[in-house]
């Protein structure tokens, strides 16, 4: 038996081919070295993600996230939901709060999730996968499958703003979290905790919608990677980073910057630390490469 | 409570009078909380996108409380928000800003007030449609929907802008071009598209909307 | 009078013996400093170092000792010898720990050392052990002028502690303010909604208090006297005239409410614009109803304007912020929101300003639905529809509420009688024969509240904007009228919960001083002492300076215009002994001769030695602390200096400065605490005095032939310890570059 079970809910973006499929092929690897199961949850739908509040409403919201909660409860009864992705912990999440807090809005949802036949009753947790790393796990706990240390490189951690507020990942402070630099210790990388962008935003869904705007984002948090002296910049969320490593060749050709900046997700960083293979990591899956990484993963 | 039946905006109108606040209130997503408000300013020096918005949260909540419906439900500032919460979490009256102002893009969107053509807003609803149209994002559709939303020139002129990140996604495996015939979806999607009827249907009745 | 016996005691304890030569300072204390008995310890503060001085005391009839150990600050306890005249050698902290440590600076370390033990000789010879001065007949009733809050509640305070109040209020009833209230700002948990003012029931106890004497309709019509002995002389609105006997007063004489009619831009006069406590009319004349205008229509709207007439920039109006105004506003609204939810209720303000709990009671009005306007009002209209023109300060844009009523938010103006400044050059006047000014003054002394009969004049001094004194930073309640204390909104602007807190702190300040004047003790900061001054007034040349520079008014003349020190009213400042010109003012244990001997007593090196010498006047309060503490960091400041601890800059006299660059000193650096509007001083007007007349030395020097750069005055906090070194350093490498003084070898 697994050391520890938990009800997967992936989310739109980490499907096969979808934007972050390199996320949920890294944390595949990393679970099984961690020994951890996860196990989908059967017919899961999307969060509504933070933008789907202008045409969804809050009721509709709170509904389809419901959705998933029963399908857990049912299914994967007594299992934590684990999210990887910021938008879908936030959002269901900031659901079950809400319906927790609410007998009102608890006893509407149930009323339209009546409609399939299905009912939620308030159980299942709504965790991060970083919570679970840091809260289940510990960083020695992370220490111990590793096989390679990710000694000589320098990791600016960005944070960004899902996996960090409101809720804030192990009650660490908003405006400096620290918990990415610390896993990145763990590996033996060098965390440049003077980073200052860590928790700037990089204009999340906006990247679509408002593109000016939220490259001005995205470029201040690459330079100061740079500035720092960074090699790599590291994160848990995958907007953050879709847009951060997307958007770079864009800002190059408008800007004239010469950026080049390899973004990666925790991780990958422990799926090559604890032995899996540039492939194992999702590193394939980079618009740029990390090839200080590939070089780890293939000695 | 009555519904007005010509239209929304009216009937909402028609019941409050002058009293914005007591609108929002009644029905805008935590729309309570904006009386408790005490105009610090810090939401408004927190936001990343402060800058290029005409009203900041603070604004915005003061604007309520002075009654200004049409210049508020008409603002883009609400569709300015990248869900960053970081106005959120350093308010120190504790106001769900984020949560409030998504409620209040909502019911301006709702009521048909909104700006037109606000690029996010138009984004925001391809992208809903496109979550419950399958139950999941389909992200290649949702992107090709984006670009041709003001029709096929400027549409095929911003996806050849933008095609060197597509055709990157492309060969990283990271974006499926067959996904614009299905891709992935969710079985029960009867089931599915009767729960957010069923909720839509109850918090239209609450609020005054008529389907 | 036993005859005098002299001992010195020192101590080679602390690490003192491995420093410095300990039998060299013996020998100096016996033959330089002439000390009967010359003993060491190596732990003098020890139970056996403290018998061995005790035992001397009883057996070998020491009368006075010198002790050469560590600071005068330290060690209180162990070195106590009743009646026994006692000086303190700083060793430790003023030489030990402060010069640089290693062979190389021995030399200068031993003669510092050898001063100080030279100087505590010196001192102790001046000195006499104060005896004292117990008062049988001393009263220890403590008269509350005015019955509002502030007042009711010093009594009930003084009367719960079992003492005897004596309550006059000129009205003819008590609640003052607080009594034509509808209700108060909360003042208990969950401070969500207005309270009941109590007043009633405080009254009733007043009533009933056997230990409280009731004076309504009353007016004081002279108070003279000092703490222990004050009579009042009480005048009933009847014509009647009684005398009260008391110990001390605690002043609690409340404010009046700005005149409105001074604002005719905000609708000042006009109808259905009101103050606040117009507004409290209002509520009165319904007890919770829906609230009416005075034309009887009822209110449904009603807009509050913040700050009327108060944080003025212009200086037409007031210019502070009256503190409980923006609560008070904010409950206002609570009574219409109470009464009726629907009614609309916007308070326009700037700032809210709502110390305490009143964030609390601020966010209770938000969930009531009261709108907060950050607005800045520039007219308003009254009428039947009254229009509050403002700026909106978030939108950045001009609008106009209309509304039934509009309240003005306007400010407190302090009871607190004659302002002296205006009053001194008017008596003067009048003194000097000018008829106009006899009229002038005789009609502003109607306008006293307290009618002293002092020579400075017949209230407390103020201290800004008209209120009452306070000590601007360390002593709340108290005034520069020892035994008069100031509570509630006459001493600055407050709210009634501040006000009963203030009154409490008053009542107890008041029986304080009841107490030590019966023993003859001085009030803060010198509690406890009991020296006082006396003058010897056949040198007395009748100058007055001592009457008027003296901070706390404690010296009156008489007929023949001398100076009639009144001991109670005194705090040991030694102001007027620093101000005597002929030097005739003195204490038993601080005189021109027992700081005047230490000068003399340092050893002054001739020039060729390279060795200059430099006078250190330090406070008591605050330099020689941070002084010491500089000692306690171990932060290193020249061997060249010699530091004499002074009870007040304002004591310093002169005649030391003089004889000490006479002396050949190099130079003379005075440390006191900050002075002027935001004073530290602990005699509040000592520094200032200090820095005024060394403003004055330069003729002296000049006679001297001396450079102005040899006497330095510097204000110096007790947290400055790093400071005081760099002032001591910086001052001595500039006298090193001016060279020795020229009056070197003349002394
Ligand atoms: S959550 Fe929205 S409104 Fe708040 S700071 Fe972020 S972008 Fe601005
Ligand atoms: S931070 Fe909160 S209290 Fe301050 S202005 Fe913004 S919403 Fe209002
Ligand atoms: S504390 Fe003072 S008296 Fe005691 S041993 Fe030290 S220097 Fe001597
Ligand atoms: S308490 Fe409020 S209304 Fe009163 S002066 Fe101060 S800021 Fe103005
Ligand atoms: S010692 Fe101070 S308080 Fe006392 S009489 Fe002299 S100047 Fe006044
Ligand atoms: S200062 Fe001295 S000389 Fe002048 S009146 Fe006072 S005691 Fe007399």
């Amino acid at each position: 038996m697994a050391k520890k079970e938990y009800a997967f809910y992936p989310g739109c973006s980490s499907q096969l081919k979808a934007s972050a499929s390199n996320y949920l092929v890294s944390t595949n690897s990393m679970c099984k070295s961690l020994d951890i199961k996860l196990t989908e949850i059967p017919d899961w739908n999307c969060c509504g993600a933070s933008v789907g509040y202008c045409e969804g409403g809050e009721l509709p919201r709170m509904a389809i996230n419901a959705r998933n909660f029963a399908q857990a409860e049912t299914h994967l009864p007594g299992q934590d939901i684990v999210a990887t992705c910021a938008a879908c912990w936030l959002g269901a999440r900031e659901s079950k709060e809400r319906l927790d807090g609410s007998a009102q809005l608890m006893k509407e949802t149930n009323e339209a999730l009546a409609a399939a036949g299905l009912h939620y009753s308030g159980g299942a947790n709504v965790r991060h996968m970083v919570e679970v790393l840091i809260e289940d796990f510990g960083y020695d706990g992370l220490k111990a499958p590793m096989k390679k240390s990710l000694e000589g490189i320098k990791f600016a951690g960005y944070v960004g703003c899902q996996t960090n507020r409101p809720f804030g990942i192990d009650g660490e402070s908003f405006e400096n979290p620290l918990y990415l630099d610390k896993m990145v210790e763990t590996l033996g990388g060098e965390a440049l905790t003077k980073y200052e962008q860590k928790v700037t935003c990089c204009g999340g869904a906006l990247a679509f919608s408002e593109p000016e705007k939220s490259q001005k984002q995205i470029r201040d948090i690459v330079e100061s990677a740079y500035d720092h002296g960074a090699e790599m910049i590291v994160t848990p969320c995958p907007l953050c980073q879709a847009n951060v490593e997307v958007y770079q060749s864009e800002i190059n050709k408008k800007q004239g910057t010469k950026f080049n900046m390899p973004v990666l997700y925790y991780s990958q960083l422990m799926t090559i630390a604890y032995g899996g293979s540039a492939k194992d990591a999702g590193l394939n899956g980079q618009l740029i490469r990390a090839e200080k990484l590939e070089k780890i993963a293939g000695k | 409570m009555t519904t007005a039946n010509q239209s929304a905006n009216l009937g909402a109108l028609e019941r409050y009078r002058n009293n914005f606040l007591k609108e929002v209130e009644a029905n805008v997503e935590e729309g309570h909380m904006v009386k408790m408000c005490m105009q610090c300013g810090v939401c408004a020096g927190s936001c990343p996108f402060g800058p290029h918005w005409e009203h900041s949260p603070q604004k915005i909540f003061m604007m309520i409380r002075a009654g200004k419906r049409d210049e508020v439900l008409g603002s883009d500032s609400m569709f300015m928000c990248t869900s960053c919460y970081n106005c959120m979490v350093r308010c120190p009256r504790e106001l769900p800003i984020t949560h409030i102002m998504h409620g209040l893009a909502n019911y301006a969107h709702r009521l048909g007030i909104a700006p037109k053509g606000q690029p996010t807003r138009e984004f925001a609803t391809l992208f809903w449609n496109n979550a419950i149209k399958k139950g999941r994002v389909n992200e290649l559709t949702l992107t090709l929907r984006h670009y041709f939303r003001g029709g096929l020139v400027s549409g095929i002129k911003e996806a050849m802008a933008m095609q060197s990140i597509g055709l990157g996604l492309f060969l990283a495996k990271r974006l499926n071009p067959m996904e614009i015939f299905g891709g992935h979806g969710v079985k029960d999607l009867k089931g599915f598209h009767a729960i957010i009827a069923k909720a839509k249907e109850i918090e239209d009745r609450k609020k005054g909307f008529t389907a | 009078m036993a005859d005098n016996k002299f001992a010195a005691y020192i101590c080679s304890g602390c690490g003192i013996g491995d420093a410095m030569k300990v039998p060299q300072l013996e020998a100096i204390a016996k033959k330089e400093g002439k000390m009967a008995i010359v003993k060491s310890h190596p732990f003098l503060c020890n139970a056996e170092g403290v018998q061995m001085i005790r035992d001397d005391i009883a057996n070998e009839a020491v009368t006075h000792v010198c002790i050469g150990a560590c600071s005068r600050r330290a060690k209180t306890e162990a070195f106590q010898f009743e009646g026994v005249a006692m000086s303190r050698a700083n060793l430790r902290e003023g030489v030990l720990w402060v010069v640089a440590a290693g062979k190389d600076h021995d030399e200068v370390r031993q003669e510092m050392a050898a001063d100080y033990i030279r100087m505590g000789c010196a001192e102790v010879k001046k000195m006499t052990p104060p005896a004292g001065n117990t008062k049988e007949s001393s009263s220890k009733r403590i008269l509350v002028v005015g019955g509002g809050m502030s007042g009711m509640t010093a009594a009930l305070e003084i009367a719960a502690a079992g003492y005897e109040a004596v309550l006059v209020e000129k009205t003819g009833a008590l609640g003052g303010m607080a009594a034509q209230l509808w209700k108060r700002q909360p003042f208990k948990e969950p401070y969500a909604a207005a309270q009941e003012t109590g007043v009633a029931e405080m009254a009733a106890k007043i009533a009933a208090n056997p230990k409280i004497k009731l004076h309504l309709n009353t007016t004081i019509a002279e108070t003279s006297g000092a703490p222990g002995r004050f009579a009042v002389k009480l005048a009933q609105e009847s014509g009647a005239v009684s005398e009260e006997t008391v110990g001390a007063i605690v002043q609690a004489t409340g404010f009046t409410t700005y005149d409105m009619a001074k604002l005719p831009e905000l609708g000042g006069g006009q109808p259905n614009v009101v103050d606040q406590a117009g507004l409290e009319a209002l509520a009165m004349a319904t007890k919770g109803g829906a609230i009416k205008r005075a034309d009887g229509k009822e209110v449904k709207s009603v807009v509050f304007v913040q700050c009327a007439g108060q944080r003025d920039e212009t200086g037409t109006h007031l210019s502070y912020c009256s503190g409980h105004c923006c609560g008070t506003s904010i409950k206002q609204a609570t009574y219409f929101k109470d009464q009726n939810p629907e009614i609309d209720t916007v308070v326009m303000y700037q700032d809210l300003r709502v110390p305490g709990m009143g964030e609390d009671f601020y966010r209770s009005a938000q969930e009531r639905g009261v709108i907060f306007t950050k607005g800045k009002a520039s007219t308003v209209t009254g009428g039947d529809s009254c229009n509050v023109t403002f700026k909106d300060l978030i939108l950045d844009e001009e609008s106009t509420i209309a509304t039934d009523l509009v309240v003005l938010a306007t400010g407190q103006v302090p009871n607190a009688g004659v302002d002296l400044e205006a009053w001194n050059p008017v008596v003067t006047a009048a003194e000097g024969g000018n008829e106009e000014a006899k009229i002038q003054r005789d009609a502003m002394r109607t306008t006293s509240v307290l009618k002293l009969n002092y020579r400075q004049g017949p209230d407390v001094p103020q201290f800004k904007h008209g209120f009452a004194d306070s000590h601007f930073i360390c002593f709340p309640y108290e005034t520069r009228r020892t035994g008069i204390y100031a509570a509630g909104p006459v001493r600055r602007p407050m709210d009634i919960l501040q006000a009963t807190d203030d009154a409490t702190g008053a009542a107890l300040k008041a029986i304080q001083a009841v107490e030590n004047a019966a023993v003859g003790r001085a009030a803060h900061p010198r509690s406890g002492d009991l020296s006082f001054p006396t003058a010897r007034l056949e040198g007395c040349t009748q100058c007055k300076r001592c009457t008027v520079e003296c901070p706390f008014g404690a010296i009156d003349e008489d007929e023949k215009r001398f100076p009639v020190f009144n001991e109670e009213r005194c705090r040991r400042c030694g102001t007027c002994m620093g101000a005597c010109p002929v030097r005739v003012i003195s204490f038993e244990n601080y005189s021109c001769d027992t700081v005047g001997s230490q000068v003399k007593a340092v050893e002054v090196p001739d020039e060729d030695e390279e060795k200059p010498r430099i006078l250190v006047l330090a406070c008591e309060n605050d330099a020689y602390p941070a002084l010491d503490m500089a000692g306690m960091a171990r932060i290193n400041y020249s061997a060249f200096v010699r530091v004499i601890p002074v009870r007040c800059l304002g004591s310093v006299n002169t005649i030391w400065i003089t004889d000490a660059l006479n002396a050949g000193y190099d130079g003379v650096m005075m440390m006191g605490c900050k002075k002027g509007d935001e004073y530290q001083c602990h005699f509040v007007k000592g520094s200032e005095l200090a820095h005024y007349r060394m403003s004055k030395i330069g003729d002296t020097l000049t006679q001297l032939g001396l450079e102005p750069e040899r006497v330095q005055t510097q204000e110096v906090a007790i947290t400055d310890n790093a400071r005081v070194v760099k002032l001591i350093n910086d001052y001595v490498a500039e006298l090193e570059k001016l060279g020795p003084s020229p009056m070197k070898g003349f002394g």
